[in-house]
């Protein structure tokens, strides 16, 4: 299929929207009706057709625009993208990674012709044609973990692997769900997840390193992350806490079902061939809970996993002041009906709302 | 008294440990106020050890630098601040070689910046020892103007470069040897709680 | 989320070859090149990969790992070197023996249990024999990107210093070669002493080699995360035991010359694994029940582990006593 590109805004008036197809291909992150920190990997092998998981870096009809956001918030503060000085050759194989996958993967909108070094990619919704050689920096015209994520959605932590350990020693991060790339670059797989409640008590990290040190080339992996933002807002960087906090004081009854979004993280590894390192993407989508509870299930479930989320959750998460409003909201598309095992939306087999 | 038991913390927060004479052919040690008392006490496990040792020492107004001078290292260097030293820091490393001990001690700023130098030349920072002396008041920075603020002893504190008012959060940066700085206010603008001193 | 739930299957991705080359380079040494059956090119490798390679041997499977010698920014071949073992379990002499241009063999993905650390300031090899190969694909990729690297290779003697007078040549001043015969040993300390801060030393060759590197540089004041080691074990012959898979619900014959995790293979379980030589951890295996004494032989558990009795590494470790069942 052909996407058709929106023009919207993820800052000032918010224009961003999703179309029914979005909405449908949503990545719902609860598979029942409650939820806790687990080691939720899986293969990252495709998925069903026109699933966000189908392609191994999904394009959607938000591509342009978040581009553009990016841009914006570069152009404000260039320490949101950084690699320290061994990273560069993780920065070729991540571009390397992103350019074959799209190029195969969406043959109508990108293309990428190699000659030896000499290589050509053209992006056509982006309008680059551009050749350079390959592994030569020189003939970009930024580093190679730039210029590539600046043509792709999603934040990018690339993680150096030494000493039994995963390293984030570069990475773009613009979309993130308020944690600074620049604070914690060079830290240790132990040391970024150190905010964390609860998870380090119940081991999650140590597993989860265990697991992440062992994943191998061609055999990338997946898991899902949530949070909650009000107002489709890309940027919840720390960096701009002091701004776009105050927007957390502004839901009401009224406006909660255009304002409050679910914003869900579908974060893929990929062990990168050249350098050995392991890079991490992590796509953000956002959803207008209007929108969710358009698909009774999800209506259904989000209500009971916001209900019971352990508190220290919600107050790392950053909604336990505004949980209240969301669930009054939440509670009228929730009938007691049980819900289907799963993510999908199940829309033909899932009774309507009984209320 | 300069030892203080810090309470336990997060996974980011750097644990600071007891020096030990450790097997090198050079060892470096850098210090700060008080942070002079581990080195007298190590200079006392090991007789030998000061032949091979280069000092570099920011008294801050303490006045330990005779004694550290009365145990006849190899090099001592007496600096006014840590910032007029690091040329000197990054100079000794520049010139070292693998098996070099580096040794730490006095302020968590004084340790976490000298620390990042060692790091940045070589050593991994498992292989570095630290003993904490002294003040306990933290570096930080300020994730929204990205200014570090010294010897921060209050949370919540000002911003010495925008004037945010800051809380303290508990997240350690070893790159930036600097803790954390969130605006205080940002969801209720003015409410900024009296400032509390640290640890207490 | 279970997108699209499938079981992973034990080991890394597969990749369908062709013997293009069976070179023999002395006595004891054959080097192996193999082409794409597909035709494709190759995925690029970082140095110090292994593949593991997967040889038919009647109804036998063998699956043995061999570093990547080729150089990894040619994508057209890969090459390993193997070395023949007259005592050893028959992997190597079956590629001596058996394997011929045009044969079709299957190998694994690489993996990289022995990576260069990008950010040494210098990086030291040192080699002894057949340890060698890791370091060939090493040098082509220092050799690329304009590092800083020098090579300490100790060999029984010429005839069978494998690749020793290739490199000379190439690098004169990089490559020093030590040999037994000749009573040249390589000057560890003096080599220790004086590197700059930022040195890395990586160490592949007999066990006793690495043990002497590991000591020597730790007792010259060298950090451990600056010493870096490879060493494939062999799965050893041992006595034959048996072992009670719980989860799987059989109860199987492990054979003097097989290894506990080819016995699970043959009897159908498919059981993880990655490197099948006892460093990557893949394969470590919960001990629900046992009666006896494990022979530990992996570098993955730590003397604890060892001790406690509650885990196996079932791809070089076994067991000798009367119960053992593991949760597999
Ligand atoms: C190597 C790749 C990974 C990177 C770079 C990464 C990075 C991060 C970062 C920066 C945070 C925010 C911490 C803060 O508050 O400052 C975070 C949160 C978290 N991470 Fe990871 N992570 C990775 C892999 C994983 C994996 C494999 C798990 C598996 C369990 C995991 C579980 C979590 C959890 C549970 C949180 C809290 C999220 C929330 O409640 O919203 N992470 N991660
Ligand atoms: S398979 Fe690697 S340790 Fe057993």
């Amino acid at each position: 299929m052909t996407i058709q590109f929106n023009n919207e805004t993820f800052r000032d008036d918010y224009s961003f929207r999703n179309s029914d197809w979005a909405i449908k291909r949503f990545p719902f992150p609860f598979h029942e009706d409650s939820y806790m920190y687990s080691v939720n990997m899986e293969q990252h092998r495709g998925g069903p057709e026109g699933s966000v998981y189908e392609k191994r870096f999904d394009v959607d009809e938000h591509y342009l625009s978040e581009m553009q956001d990016r841009a914006i918030v570069l152009a404000e503060d260039p320490l949101r993208c950084q690699s320290l000085p061994h990273m560069t050759l993780a920065g070729w194989d991540t571009l390397e990674l992103i350019m074959v996958s799209k190029s195969e993967d969406y043959p109508e909108l990108f293309e990428l012709h190699r000659d030896g070094n000499r290589w050509r990619w053209v992006n056509k919704p982006m309008k680059i044609d551009h050749t350079f050689t390959f592994l030569d920096e020189t003939t970009l015209p930024c580093g190679p973990l730039e210029y590539i994520t600046r043509q792709t959605q999603g934040d990018f932590a690339v993680l150096d692997q030494r000493d039994e350990m995963l390293w984030m020693d570069a990475g773009m991060v613009t979309t993130q769900a308020d944690w600074s790339l620049d604070f914690d670059i060079g830290m240790n797989f132990f040391e970024w997840h150190a905010p964390v409640p609860l998870a380090h008590e119940m081991g999650i990290f140590k597993r989860a390193l265990k697991f992440l040190l062992n994943v191998q080339q061609g055999a990338p992996a997946r898991r899902l992350n949530w949070t909650m933002t009000v107002n489709p807002l890309l940027d919840t960087s720390p960096e701009n806490y002091h701004k776009w906090g105050i927007q957390k004081t502004t839901l009401t009854p009224e406006n909660i079902g255009a304002k409050q979004h679910l914003r869900v993280e579908l974060q893929t590894f990929f062990r990168l061939p050249r350098s050995n390192a392991l890079l991490f993407p992590i796509r953000c989508y956002l959803i207008a809970f209007q929108d969710i509870v358009t698909v009774p299930k999800w209506g259904r479930r989000l209500h009971r996993v916001v209900r019971d989320l352990p508190e220290e959750l919600a107050t790392y998460k950053g909604f336990i002041a505004n949980r209240p409003v969301m669930l009054d909201y939440l509670s009228q598309y929730d009938d007691g009906l049980p819900t289907s095992p799963g993510v999908w939306p199940d829309l033909e087999t899932e009774p309507p709302l009984a209320k | 008294m300069s030892k203080f038991q810090f309470p336990e913390s997060i996974a980011s927060r750097p644990v600071y440990g007891t020096l030990e004479p450790r097997p090198g052919k050079a060892h470096l040690m850098i210090a700060d106020a008080e942070g002079a008392e581990a080195i007298l006490e190590l200079a006392s496990q090991d007789a030998a050890l000061m032949a091979k040792t280069h000092i570099i020492y920011i008294p801050k107004g303490t006045d330990f630098s005779e004694k550290l001078r009365a145990l006849k290292p190899a090099q001592f260097y007496e600096g006014p601040s840590y910032d007029a030293s690091v040329q000197r820091i990054q100079k000794v490393l520049g010139d070292a070689h693998m098996g070099l001990q580096v040794y730490l001690a006095g302020t968590e700023g004084l340790m976490g910046q000298a620390m990042n130098e060692a790091v940045s030349a070589g050593i991994p920072a498992s292989a570095i020892q630290t003993e904490h002396r002294g003040s306990v008041a933290r570096r930080m920075q300020c994730v929204h103007c990205k200014g570090i603020t010294e010897d921060v002893v209050t949370d919540p504190f000002v911003c010495s470069h925008c004037g945010l008012n800051l809380f303290v959060r508990d997240h350690y940066s070893r790159r930036l040897a600097a803790f954390q700085g969130v605006c205080i206010d940002a969801e209720d603008p003015g409410n900024v709680p009296e400032p509390v001193e640290l640890y207490k | 989320m279970s997108a699209a739930p499938q079981k992973a299957k034990a080991g890394a991705e597969k990749i369908a070859v062709t013997v293009s080359a069976v070179v023999p380079l002395n006595d004891l040494v054959t080097r192996f090149e193999f082409k794409r059956t597909d035709g494709a090119e190759f995925p690029p490798f970082s140095a110090g990969a292994h593949t593991v390679v997967e040889m038919q041997d009647g109804d036998r499977t063998r699956l043995n790992p061999y570093s990547l010698m080729s150089d990894p920014a040619d994508r057209s071949i890969y090459a390993i070197s193997v070395r023949r073992d007259d005592q050893g379990r028959g992997g190597s002499l079956f590629m001596h023996q058996k394997v011929k241009v045009g044969d079709a063999m299957t190998l694994t993905y690489p993996v990289n249990l022995f990576s260069l650390d990008l950010r040494a300031k210098k990086h030291v090899f040192f080699a002894g024999g057949i340890g060698i190969t890791p370091f060939k694909a090493m040098i082509a990729q220092l050799e690329q990107s304009n590092g800083n690297w020098e090579l300490h290779y100790a060999c029984r003697t010429p005839a069978l210093g494998t690749y020793a007078d290739e490199l000379t040549n190439a690098y004169p001043n990089k490559v020093h070669v030590y040999y037994d015969d000749q009573n040249q040993v390589i000057p560890l300390e003096d080599l220790l002493d004086g590197q700059p801060l930022g040195t890395h030393v990586y160490v592949c060759g007999p066990t006793g080699m690495i043990d002497w590197v590991h000591a020597t540089a730790a007792a010259h004041g060298w950090p451990s995360e600056n010493v870096h080691s490879e060493e494939f074990l062999a799965p050893q012959p041992g006595k034959p035991f048996e072992v009670r898979l719980c989860q799987s619900d059989i109860t199987i014959q492990v054979g003097e010359h097989e290894s506990l995790l080819e016995a699970m293979e043959r009897c159908g379980v498919d059981a993880p694994f990655l490197c099948r030589g006892g460093a990557c951890g893949q394969c470590e295996t919960d001990v629900v029940e046992a009666e006896g004494d494990f022979v530990h032989r992996d570098h993955w558990l730590d003397d604890e582990d060892h001790a406690s009795g509650k885990k196996i590494m079932p791809c070089v470790s076994r067991f000798v006593g009367k119960t053992l069942v593991l949760d597999r």
